[in-house]
C-alpha cells in the first residue's frame, strides 16, 4: 500500500459518482496531485474543497498509477475569506486554475506552493498588510514561469546596456533590455515595470505591465505548446482589474 | 422477454440520483409487484411529463405551462428578482416561502476548469427582464463557492449600469447550528458580517 501525507492547497474538485468527488491539490512535497475523496459532493466536504483552501491530506493507493484515495482536513479557509471581494477572489481563481492547468502531474513544484501560499498571506491581508496583493500576484506569476523552466532575467541587460535603466522585456527571449538599448525597438518590446526590479512601488499601470509580461509568456510557453488558451479566470483577472480585455 | 426489460428497467432507475444497482432491483420488483397501483400510474405520470414539462421562457423555471406558475402569478412581487443557479435552488426557496418574488434560473455558475464562460448562463434575458421600469431590486442567491460567488460578482457588473438595487444573501450561522460544529469559513463569514445586537 502506497501512502504520504502532506500539506496541500485545494486546486479543484469535480463529482465523480453520486457522492465522490476527484480532487486535485497543490502539495509541498508531491506537486499537483489528484486523488477520489468519498463524501466529496456531501454537506462537510463540500465547503472544505473550494480552490484556495489551505488542507492535511493523506493519500493512498495499491499502485503508483492508480488516483487512490484521499482524507482531508481543513488548516485554512481561505476562499471565504476573499469572497466578497471580486478581485481578490478572481486572483484566488486564476492562481488555482493556472497550477490546475499549468504544473505537471505528481511533479513537486515547492517554490510554487510556498509561492501560493504568500499570495494567499497577500489576498487576505488587511489594508496595510495586503495592500500590495496585485504586485505579490504578478511576481508570484513570474515564479511559477521559474519553477516551470521559462524564468524571465531581469537582472541585466541582454544588449549590453546599463543595467540601472532596465525598461524592457524582449519578448523572444525573456531578457531585460536597458532604457537605451531598447528605445529604437521600443514597440516591439514589453514595458518592463519598475517594481520588478526593485524601483518603485508599482501601482496601477505597472501591474498592468506586470501581467502583460507574465500572461506573454504563459500563453508562449505553457498553455500554447499545450495547444491551450489561458484559463478563463486568469481573463477575467485582467478584466476586473480594468487592465485589458477579457 | 420479460427477463431483459425487468433487466432494463432496472438499469434505468439504477441512473436516478440516490439510487444504486440494488436499491433499484428492489424498487423495480416493488413497482412489478404494484402494477396496477403503481406501475402503471407512474410510467404514464412520466409519459406525461415528458411531454409536458418545459423550461419557462421567462424565468427558466421547470413547470408544465409557459409561462410557469410563479411567473404568471398576479399575487407575486413584480420588483425583485432573485436569480439562482440551478431550479433546485429556486424550489428550495419556494419551499422555505421566505421569498415572493419573481425568479431568475442561470443554469449554472461560470467555471473556470470546465470552460463554462457567460454565453452558457441565461445573463442576457437577466439583463432583459432587469431594465423594465418596474424592476427595482435583483437578489443574488448564488452558492458560497468561489465559482458561485465569481459568478455573483460577474452578473453584479453586469446589472451595475441598469441602476437597481443589488443585493447578495447573507452569510453566517445557519439555524440550529452550534459554533464548535461550524466549518471555519462559515464562521470567519459569520465574524465578517456579524450586525449590531
Amino acid at each position: 500500500m502506497l501512502e504520504w501525507s502532506d500539506e496541500a492547497i485545494v486546486l479543484e474538485a469535480r463529482p465523480h459518482g453520486e457522492s465522490g468527488a476527484v480532487v486535485s491539490l497543490l502539495t509541498e512535497r508531491h506537486g499537483r496531485h489528484a486523488g477520489f475523496v468519498r463524501g466529496g459532493q456531501g454537506r462537510q466536504m463540500r465547503p472544505v474543497l473550494q480552490p484556495g483552501n489551505a488542507v492535511s491530506a493523506r493519500w493512498s493507493a495499491r499502485l503508483a498509477e492508480h488516483i487512490g484515495n484521499l482524507t482531508l482536513e481543513l488548516t485554512g479557509a481561505h476562499a471565504a475569506t476573499v469572497m466578497d471581494d471580486r478581485a481578490r477572489l478572481a486572483a484566488l481563481a486564476s492562481a488555482a486554475a493556472l497550477c490546475e492547468r499549468a504544473l505537471p502531474e505528481r511533479a513537486p513544484h515547492p517554490a510554487t506552493y510556498h509561492g501560493v501560499l504568500a499570495l494567499i498571506a497577500a489576498l487576505a491581508g488587511d489594508a496595510t498588510s495586503g495592500a500590495h496583493w496585485r504586485e505579490v500576484y504578478v511576481q508570484w506569476e513570474l515564479l511559477l514561469l521559474r519553477d516551470l523552466g521559462y524564468g524571465l532575467d531581469l537582472a541585466r541587460c541582454a544588449a549590453g546596456g546599463a543595467n540601472d535603466q532596465l525598461a524592457y522585456v524582449s519578448p523572444r527571449t525573456g531578457r531585460a533590455v536597458s532604457l537605451a538599448a531598447g528605445e529604437p525597438y521600443a514597440e516591439r518590446l514589453l514595458p518592463l515595470p519598475g517594481f520588478l526590479v526593485g524601483r518603485g512601488g508599482g501601482g496601477d499601470a505597472e501591474v498592468a505591465q506586470g501581467l502583460q509580461i507574465t500572461e506573454y509568456f504563459l500563453a508562449k510557453n505553457v498553455f500554447e505548446p499545450q495547444n491551450r488558451d489561458l484559463p478563463s479566470a486568469r481573463k477575467r483577472l485582467t478584466q476586473i482589474l480594468g487592465l485589458g480585455t477579457a | 422477454m420479460a427477463a431483459s426489460e425487468i433487466d432494463r428497467m432496472i438499469q434505468l432507475l439504477a441512473r436516478l440520483p440516490g439510487l444504486g444497482p440494488r436499491s433499484a432491483r428492489r424498487a423495480a420488483l416493488a413497482l412489478i409487484v404494484k402494477r396496477e397501483s403503481l406501475l402503471r400510474p407512474l410510467g404514464e405520470a412520466l409519459l406525461r411529463a415528458a411531454e409536458a414539462i418545459r423550461p419557462c421562457s421567462v424565468c427558466g423555471n421547470l413547470d408544465d405551462r409557459d409561462p410557469c406558475a410563479v411567473c404568471r402569478d398576479p399575487e407575486r412581487d413584480g420588483h425583485v428578482i432573485c436569480v439562482v443557479e440551478e431550479v433546485g435552488d429556486l424550489w428550495a426557496i419556494e419551499r422555505s416561502g421566505a421569498f415572493r418574488g419573481r425568479y431568475h434560473v442561470l443554469g449554472g455558475t461560470l467555471s473556470a476548469l470546465d470552460g463554462r464562460g457567460p454565453e452558457q448562463l441565461k445573463v442576457g434575458r437577466l439583463l432583459e427582464r432587469t431594465a423594465a421600469p418596474e424592476v427595482s431590486e435583483v437578489i443574488l442567491a448564488l452558492g458560497a463557492t468561489v465559482d458561485g460567488q465569481t459568478t455573483a460578482h460577474y452578473v453584479a457588473e453586469r446589472l451595475e449600469p441598469l441602476g437597481v438595487s443589488i443585493t447578495r444573501l447573507a452569510q453566517g450561522l445557519p439555524v440550529g447550528g452550534e459554533l464548535d460544529y461550524l466549518d471555519d469559513g462559515t464562521l470567519s463569514a459569520a465574524f465578517r458580517l456579524r450586525r449590531p445586537a
